[in-house]
């Protein structure tokens, strides 16, 4: 049960205009929020906006194995306090 | 302070974009594009916001004809959606002004008034009563009622109840705009009143609906690329906070989405800047208590169509958009230009200048790259060919301006710079004082800016303010100084 929570915030292209430059700030307030049981980073596009049409579900996140789609704040913290429950 | 907060409407505005770009370079750009709401809410589609899919479908429709550039209160709804993308394939010239409202959006939000909560206790004191002037307040059963036939929306009961029981309901975009230019008429459809709208684009921020659109030239410069046209881009200051990649990647992006080359504005902020600086040491010398700057379209807007009394102090010196322009025309007299701009308000201004052919924000240029799948962060690296100083990329931040100017002003020349960081009630009061006062006790050179935060503020920016202005002063840090560039140039 130590193993630590990874949350990967995408700031490619296509995530970033749609809505993930508002994400960043996840990088800043998840550490200070959950210590170091939670691995924060921004990371280059999860390749899953090109598949298709699912720009349109960007920005995307993933914690752990889970990809969160059209992420927000409230979705994001939602799924870490799933995870640590 | 809300900068760029994130909003579920900027991204609905965003993915209507993508999707229209996309039909334009489809086979089919006229279907398609009527296609987009039926798209976006499909047959099964589990309803979000409104009552039915029908409703929102109606309501992607009308985003899309902002999309299209057009004017959603002037457009009859019975026209086919694939007949008005046509139609917009014919427009020689984008409409005059740059906004335009989604009544039907407008539904949800109730008019201003003074409303009593369930919070009234239906107290003794009933100060309440007591205090409005205009009698429109009675107790009944217990609690009190306001009569709305007297109110007067005054606010003096919400002030007094020691429950804080009263409130006032607001209507976002009539409280965001600083000039009273937008009100929800009797049938609760907000309208902008365009003889006083200074198209500062608070009211796009603000809106919960996001209800007020740019009317977008989207198509308008996808055509000239088609055309074959050399199209030659001319980006703000602002752009290199906005995506995830460097100044020169970004340039390479912008040559891949079909551009000839780029300019950066900052090149023309950089005669701005001597202009001013020489123009305000003469206006000193001549005895003037002080000088307002002349570069953000808002507040050009703001004087000329309403504050005129402060013409006479407001620098005559041109914007870097203007000189930029002007260099770009006429080493490419045969070139088409683009602004790449982080505010509705540059659109008025462009409108005005024959220089600048059309203008993009940069939700647009970002939905521009997701539907021609460039990644800018794997773009490779192209140089600009003028490099512009520190202090003009430095024009996007709310100070940026009068440290730039003063920054070539001699030592012992007084110089106060006093800086406006955004417009609004209060400072708009502030600066008729200084107009009819003929001074202005705080300084002598007052930079405004219409956008709190400067130019990183604007209403059509893609990154948040705090990340875009990290990024845009990693770069000014890495540029020369005015001061430096001018010695080499005078050698
Ligand atoms: S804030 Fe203004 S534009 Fe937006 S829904 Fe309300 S009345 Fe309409
Ligand atoms: S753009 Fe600015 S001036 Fe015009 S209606 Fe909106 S808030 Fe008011
Ligand atoms: S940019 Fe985020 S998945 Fe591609």
């Amino acid at each position: 049960m130590d193993k630590k929570i990874s949350v990967k915030v995408c700031l490619g292209t296509t995530c970033f205009v749609m809505g993930s430059a508002n994400l960043q700030e996840l990088i800043e307030t998840v550490p200070a929020k959950y210590g170091d049981k939670v691995d924060v980073s921004g990371v280059p596009c999860l390749g899953l906006c090109s598949i298709d049409w699912e720009f349109s579900k960007a920005p995307y996140v993933k914690v752990d194995d889970e990809v969160i789609k059209e992420a927000t704040v409230e979705k994001v913290l939602k799924a870490i306090d799933e995870k640590l429950k | 302070m809300a900068m760029n907060t994130p909003r579920q409407t900027s991204h609905i505005k965003r993915e209507i974009l993508v999707r229209l770009i996309k039909a334009f370079y489809s086979d089919n750009f006229g279907e398609n594009a009527r296609l987009i709401p039926y798209k976006m809410r499909p047959k099964d589609y589990e309803v979000a916001y409104r009552c039915c899919v029908y409703k929102e479908r109606a309501i992607l429709r009308d985003r899309t004809i902002a999309g299209l550039g057009l004017s959603i209160e002037d457009t009859d709804d019975s026209i086919h959606m694939a007949e008005l993308a046509e139609k917009v394939l014919e427009r020689k010239q984008p409409e005059e002004h740059p906004l335009t409202v989604l009544q039907t959006a407008c539904k949800g939000c109730v008019p201003s008034r003074i409303y009593v909560t369930d919070l009234c206790q239906g107290c003794v004191a009933r100060p309440c009563v007591n205090t409005c002037k205009f009698g429109a307040i009675t107790v009944k059963n217990g609690k009190s009622v306001i009569d709305p036939e007297k109110c007067k929306n005054c606010g003096m009961c919400a002030q007094v109840c020691p429950y804080q029981a009263i409130t006032k309901i607001i209507v976002p975009c009539e409280s965001a705009c600083p000039v009273g230019a937008i009100a929800k008429d009797e049938n609760g459809h907000a309208r902008i009143d365009f003889e006083k709208c200074i198209s500062c684009g608070k009211c796009v921020s603000a809106c919960p609906f996001g209800a007020v659109h740019e009317k977008s030239q989207i198509i308008d410069v996808l055509k000239q690329i088609k055309a074959g046209k050399k199209l030659i881009a001319m980006v703000a200051p602002a752009m290199f906070g906005q995506l995830p990649c460097s100044p020169k990647q970004l340039k390479a992006a912008i040559m891949e989405l079909g551009f000839a080359d780029v300019y950066e504005v900052a090149q023309g902020a950089d005669v701005t800047t001597k202009n001013e600086a020489e123009e305000f040491e003469e206006r000193l010398m001549k005895g003037a208590e002080f000088m307002t700057t002349s570069c953000c379209a808002g507040y050009n807007e703001l004087v000329d169509k309403l504050v005129p009394e402060l013409k006479p102090f407001r620098s005559e010196t041109k914007t870097p958009l203007y000189y930029t322009a002007e260099i770009v025309k006429k080493e490419h007299p045969d070139a088409v230009t683009v602004f790449f701009s982080p505010c509705v308000a540059k659109r008025r201004e462009a409108l005005k200048n024959p220089d600048v052919d059309y203008v993009l924000n940069y939700e647009e240029v970002g939905a521009w790259f997701i539907a021609r799948n460039i990644k800018v962060e794997d773009c490779g690296e192209a140089a600009f060919k003028t490099e512009a100083s520190a202090e003009a990329r430095n024009y996007a931040v709310t100070g940026g301006v009068a440290n730039a100017v003063k920054s070539l002003l001699p030592e012992e020349l007084p110089t106060y710079p006093v800086v406006i960081d955004g417009l609004n009630k209060q400072s708009i009061r502030d600066l008729k004082k200084y107009a009819k006062n003929g001074v202005c006790e705080l300084g002598n050179l007052i930079e405004v800016m219409a956008c709190t935060g400067g130019c990183l503020g604007g209403n059509a920016t893609v990154n948040a303010f705090k990340p875009a202005l990290k990024q845009l002063t990693n770069y000014v840090n890495e540029s020369k100084h005015l001061k430096e560039t001018e010695k080499v140039e005078n050698k």
